[in-house]
């Protein structure tokens, strides 16, 4: 099954295509890194496989062909947005409720004992936790959720090494235990060396490379993912597509 | 290489799709997100209704005793009436203290608390949790709308019957023969009684909803809401409002005090002659000697018995206090449908709207 399956998919703002030409799938059971400099379109890509926004161009499925912001789709696939938005006001308790309640699933011992485990409180509100209990707590969320897909956009960019390290830590642990695939964005390149086994390279709307790391580095004869990005970032020329 | 091959999880719904999620579960929701906003509309509503309740009261005592005291005719009993009369200041008119405050109740309500719904959720990217979640952003919008328009139009609904309350010893049949003041039940707070309060108040919190959906920030949200609400205010006291039914017409002079005159105007011979009021020259020709009313100043009724006995007739058309609760209905009406039409826009926004 393809956790995302895009043919031409592209998304204009105004006058400037986002997301240009778009043809990808993304393997389920894995753990996907989009790079790409920012304002590569990694963003609009995320948006338009959870549904938040529509394609102008082509068409994107989700968990094996579902319509992204179908009800399946909606059930299957958790989002934690960039800065990891919380209603601020509202105590940690107040959104296990309301993530438990606007879900078909969740699962609440298990929120409550990663909660515990991290230290965060449920009588405190989201907007006094640190940055990285706050993206601890959406994570958790989202994971509590039971989802077969967890998308993440920029979801370290904001932390400190530390919070960075917990946090993909967590991610792992999901991906490992649980099964869960996992989609997630960065333009931290460092970070992503240990934890994915599938990259999708971004540059200026379009994908540049897409496979399993594993191939993509035998193929390539470069000794790190890092190296690899680097060498087809640094390539302007349109011609260097996949 | 390595890849698991993983099947679809345990637990995962088949292609057929599965059933949405109960709409019950946004009460919860909804009240945890909005209640400080609904707190504040509680005290705002709460202190009201206490000042409402002892004006109220000390207004319905007064008549009390106004009506019970025999005879009637004693200089004790006129001293009562006199003191019925003397405590019409609070809120008769719209131009009063209490009659301005609470003209700006329901844009206070919509503003604060209809503006923030979806603004704050744009403002603050906190849409992108939301929208994201099982429940599906389109039914999350319109559940949330509904429930707080229905919440916030009941407790104004309350409101209102006690504003209505506060004003039933002016309408009391009877008061005229006891020198009791009497006033047109249109000259009160049209928009605050009964059912206008609420269809008011909800069409302020919607215009708030889809101002915030259109604008996506909370403050300019709220400027905006006040600002439509003000033009859609004025345009149904001043142009809409005396249009619900034909009015009707009477060359009567003696116009019940009780109805609302719409206009008035003059003819002779059957074709018209000037409106409202006779140019003076006219005044100068006929009744060149008018007698003067209070402080030397002619007054109207004299004019009109002058003109009519040189063949003008005085048209009046009016709309009888027995219309003030038919158009009670018919603006609760029209501002209810107001009112889903928004929401429809700002549902369909909802869906629309990229991220």
């Amino acid at each position: 099954m393809n956790i995302v399956e895009a043919s031409g998919l592209g998304k204009r703002y105004g006058r400037t295509w986002a997301l240009r030409e778009c043809t990808l799938e993304i393997p389920a059971g894995r753990v996907t890194a989009l790079v790409g400099p920012n304002g590569a379109g990694k963003t609009t890509l995320l948006n338009l496989a959870v549904g938040l926004t529509s394609p102008s161009a082509g068409a994107v499925t989700v968990l094996g062909g579902r319509r992204p912001g179908s009800q399946g789709a909606l059930d299957g696939i958790a989002f934690v947005a960039q800065d990891t938005p919380l209603y601020k006001t509202l105590s940690v308790a107040d959104m296990i409720y309301i993530t438990r309640s606007l879900n078909r699933r969740f699962d609440q011992p298990y929120a409550r004992a990663r909660l515990d485990e991290l230290g965060i409180p449920a009588k405190r509100r989201a907007g006094k936790l640190s940055g990285g209990q706050q993206a601890q707590l959406a994570l958790t969320l989202a994971l509590a959720r039971r989802p077969q897909l967890l998308v993440l956009d920029e979801p370290v960019a904001a932390l400190d090494p530390v919070a960075r390290h917990d946090f993909m830590a967590t991610v792992l642990a999901s991906a490992a235990a649980d099964g869960v695939s996992v989609l997630l964005s960065s333009h931290v390149l460092t970070e992503l060396e240990r934890v994915a086994s599938y990259l999708v390279l971004m540059s200026r709307g379009q994908v540049r490379l897409a496979g399993a790391v594993d191939d993509l580095l035998a193929a390539d004869g470069r000794a790190s993912l890092e190296e690899l990005a680097l060498h087809y970032l640094r390539e302007t020329t349109p011609e260097v597509t996949r | 290489m390595s890849a698991l091959t993983m099947s679809a999880r345990p637990g995962s719904e088949g292609d057929a799709g599965p059933r949405p999620i109960p709409w019950r579960r946004m009460a919860g929701v909804t009240w945890r997100q909005h209640r400080y906003a609904l707190a504040g509309v509680a005290v705002l509503l709460g202190a009201l209704a206490v000042w409402l309740w002892i004006i109220g009261t000390s207004l319905h005592q007064a008549y009390a005793a106004a009506v019970s005291c025999r005879p009637a005719s004693s200089g004790a009993c006129q001293g009562l009436v006199n003191a019925f009369d003397d405590m019409n200041n609070h809120m008769v008119s719209a131009a009063s203290p209490g009659g301005v405050f609470l003209q700006v109740v329901p844009v206070l309500i919509g503003a604060f608390a209809g503006a923030p719904v979806l603004a704050r959720e744009l403002e603050t990217g906190t849409f992108r949790y939301a929208w994201t979640q099982g429940f599906g952003r389109w039914r999350w919008a319109l559940a949330k709308l509904v429930l707080l328009g229905v919440v916030l139009a009941a407790a104004t609904g309350a409101v209102g019957v006690l504003v209505s309350w506060y004003y039933q010893p002016y309408f009391a049949a009877g008061n005229q023969s006891l020198g009791l003041s009497e006033i047109p039940p249109f000259a009160t707070l049209f928009s605050l009684r009964g059912v206008a309060f609420p269809a008011w108040t909800l069409a302020a919190f919607v215009i708030g909803a889809l101002a915030g959906m259109l604008i996506r920030r909370v403050v300019p949200a709220i400027v905006a809401t006040l600002a439509v609400y003000a033009g859609l205010a004025v345009a149904a006291g001043g142009f809409l409002r005396e249009h619900y039914l034909t009015p009707l017409v009477t060359t009567s002079p003696n116009v019940p005090g009780t109805a609302w005159v719409i206009s008035q105007w003059w003819t002779r011979d059957g074709r018209f002659a000037f409106a409202p009021n006779p140019p003076l020259s006219l005044l100068n020709q006929f009744c060149s000697a008018p007698p003067t009313g209070k402080g030397g100043k002619p007054s109207f009724g004299t004019f009109a018995q002058c003109l009519a006995q040189h063949g003008y007739t005085q048209w009046t058309s009016y709309q009888p206090a027995s219309r003030f609760w038919p158009f009670q209905w018919i603006e609760g009406g029209w501002l209810l449908a107001l009112s889903a039409l928004l929401i429809a826009a700002t549902i369909w926004l909802v869906r629309r709207r990229a991220a």
